[in-house]
């Protein structure tokens, strides 16, 4: 009961969250409509029992992507020049596409849950969500990926570095 | 899920925020007191007996003041900066296990308002939302030298809270878990881990310094060259907010460091002496709060001794030096443990 | 609070970003749309750990690195974004075609090779 009420409740907040972020014209506005759906995805990890994951999610995206987002957006002084706006065709287009999508994706899960309903009730609960449980996942089963991953790191770091360097008589 | 236990609950949780805010307010008069001890003056002794009235009429100053908002600025966002971050300053003592339950009536009651078991983690995520009460408040106050002090003291914290993160994992991998109660409970007698840990309190220290923005590493104010960093447009009560939530962040700090270092509420010998319950929880909580005013006072006495870093300086001591460091206390920690013997 | 239930807001918030992406004609806008994408994944993959019989944790895993990816995919696009508006000082994603076929010049250029 208590948790359907806050499911729907962040449900709400993350649906309105997220049409702010598309609609809003300031880049600054739309980043920080960003950042309180990510908030509303929190909470729905920590409904779902995955409080490790909500913990790095509000660590990771909130509080390192979105950081580098509004440090983009505030150093290219982006908020001045309003955004330029597509014409309505271009913009119905894309809220055709969306809504085909929508449409095909709740099809097909219409479809697929009338079969494996029965098995769809099952809840897991107690140590998932729990550090240790996943640390033992992540360091035997999932080894490889993991280093794999720091690896992306490294190359996404000296990447970015590279990048962000002024080029020589710039 | 008992009525008593809801009303202790929220009675807690009200204390802990009127605790927070009274050592904050009085944090300032310490702060002036110790500067003119240092620099040999006599400091504010005009209102109340040693003056110990002054943050009282600091913060009614504050709230009589003219409140000024800039006419270009976005209003809501204006107002929602030190919001954001007097908020996320207090939300943090709720994971910080203030001391052993108490036995009232047969009931055991905790002096911890949540006992999660990513405590860790919540915490490191509140302190980086608190980039953004900085971050929103520099940019919608529309003035160039508040969002070069909000670009700086973000970049400042996100850099920091990386050295931060990684000068813990050493405690967390001795203790095996993310909970704070868990790290308290495992440093029972001598066990403090900071006699295992030194390298990991040192760079844990330096990092808490530039996470609050304090001196040596306020290169957010600055008032020599950014007028006031990124509260330059504030005044009234919002600007109070902002100095306010600094100096709510370095008790929380200074709670961090007492007890992921220093044994948080142990004291070493006291479960010989035969106490009641009772008694040696709160001698415990005594003796976290002499620990925690320990730390402040370092806070000020590096304030009145340091001079301001440059910025090069503090980004170079961040990325080179802290960091690194960091890595090797880890590896250092994982060395140990393999010697030791894995519990 | 069901398995379809959460796929359906998942569905919703993956549509949304959809548009998002197709409609903004910022790159920061289309980044921020992306991000949206992103995050209907992951919420699928979590409740399709919960939800679930089997590997509990796979779930949660693979949103992590999902998490981990995506921010490398963000320090590596923003680092583009800047570099970008050094460059041409303009984020508009029309006029960002250097990359494109010339096609306005003359009728039928398109075609050349």
């Amino acid at each position: 009961m208590m948790s359907s009420i806050l499911f729907y409740g962040l449900s709400t907040l993350l649906f309105a969250a997220a049409l702010l972020v598309i609609l809003s014209r300031n880049p600054i506005h739309s980043a920080l409509w960003l950042v309180t759906a990510f908030f509303a995805v929190a909470g729905h990890y920590v409904l779902l029992n995955a409080q490790f994951l909500a913990a790095v999610h509000v660590i990771v995206y909130a509080g390192a992507i979105m950081v580098l987002f509004l440090f983009t957006i505030m150093l290219l002084n982006l908020n001045k020049e309003t955004e330029p706006q597509h014409s309505l065709l271009v913009k119905l287009a894309g809220l055709v596409a969306g809504g085909m999508l929508l449409v095909v994706m709740v099809g097909a899960l219409r479809r697929s849950s009338a079969e494996t309903a029965s098995d769809l009730a099952t809840v897991h609960s107690g140590t998932v969500g729990l550090v240790e449980t996943l640390g033992k996942v992540l360091f035997r089963d999932f080894l490889l990926p993991f280093e794999l991953s720091s690896i992306l790191f490294l190359a996404a770091l000296v990447g970015a570095v590279v990048l962000g360097k002024k080029e020589l008589g710039e | 899920m008992d009525l008593v236990w809801l009303l202790y609950k929220v009675a807690f949780a009200a204390g802990l925020l009127g605790l927070s805010l009274g050592v904050a307010a009085y944090s300032t008069l310490g702060e002036r007191k110790v500067a003119s001890w240092i620099q040999d003056r006599f400091g504010p002794n005009r209102s109340g007996p040693m003056g110990i009235l002054q943050p009282l009429a600091d913060g009614g100053k504050l709230f009589f003041k003219e409140e000024l908002i800039p006419g270009v600025s976005n209003k809501f966002l204006f107002i929602l900066g030190p919001g954001i971050a007097m908020s996320t300053a207090l939300v943090t003592s709720a994971v910080i296990p203030w001391g052993r339950p108490l036995s009232i009536g047969g009931r055991e009651f905790p002096l911890q308002l949540a006992d999660l078991n990513i405590a860790v983690l919540y915490v490191f995520a509140v302190v980086s939302l608190g980039v953004y009460g900085i971050m929103i408040g520099g940019w919608a106050s529309n003035n160039k030298y508040s969002l070069m002090g909000a670009l700086r003291a973000s970049s400042q914290m996100i850099s920091y809270e990386l050295a931060m993160g990684l000068s813990i994992i050493g405690v967390v991998m001795l203790t095996g878990s993310l909970s704070l109660n868990d790290i308290a409970a495992a440093q029972k007698g001598w066990h403090w881990n900071i006699l295992v840990q030194p390298l990991g309190f040192l760079v844990f220290l330096v990092c808490s310094f530039a996470e609050c923005n304090r001196h040596p590493f306020d290169l957010a104010e600055c008032e020599a060259e950014l007028i006031g960093g990124f509260h330059t447009e504030y005044s009234s009560m919002k600007l109070g907010f902002y100095l306010f939530a600094e100096y709510v962040n370095m008790f929380i700090s200074a709670a961090m460091m007492a007890t992921l270092f220093f044994g948080g509420y142990q004291v070493p010998g006291l479960d010989s002496l035969g106490l009641s319950q009772n008694v040696a929880a709160l001698v415990g909580t005594a003796a976290l709060f002499l620990k925690i005013s320990v730390f402040i006072f370092f806070f000020w006495w590096v304030r009145w001794t340091l001079p301001r870093f440059r910025y090069d300086q503090l980004m170079a001591l961040g990325w080179k030096t802290l960091f690194p460091l960091a890595l090797l206390n880890i590896a250092w920690t994982g060395l140990y443990l393999a010697l030791r013997g894995f519990k | 609070m069901t398995l379809e239930r959460c796929l359906l807001l998942a569905f919703a918030l993956f549509a949304i970003g959809v548009y998002g992406a197709l409609t903004r004609r910022h790159l920061v806008g289309l980044l921020i749309s992306i991000e949206l994408m992103l995050n209907a994944a992951n919420i699928n993959l979590a409740a399709f750990a919960h939800f679930r019989p089997g590997d509990a944790t796979g779930g949660a895993t693979f949103a992590l690195f999902t998490i981990a990816v995506a921010a490398c995919e963000m320090a590596a696009a923003l680092s583009i974004v800047v570099a970008m508006y050094r460059r041409r000082r303009n984020l508009d994603l029309d006029k960002l075609r250097s990359l494109r076929e010339p096609i306005e010049a003359e009728p039928g250029a398109g075609k050349a090779p």
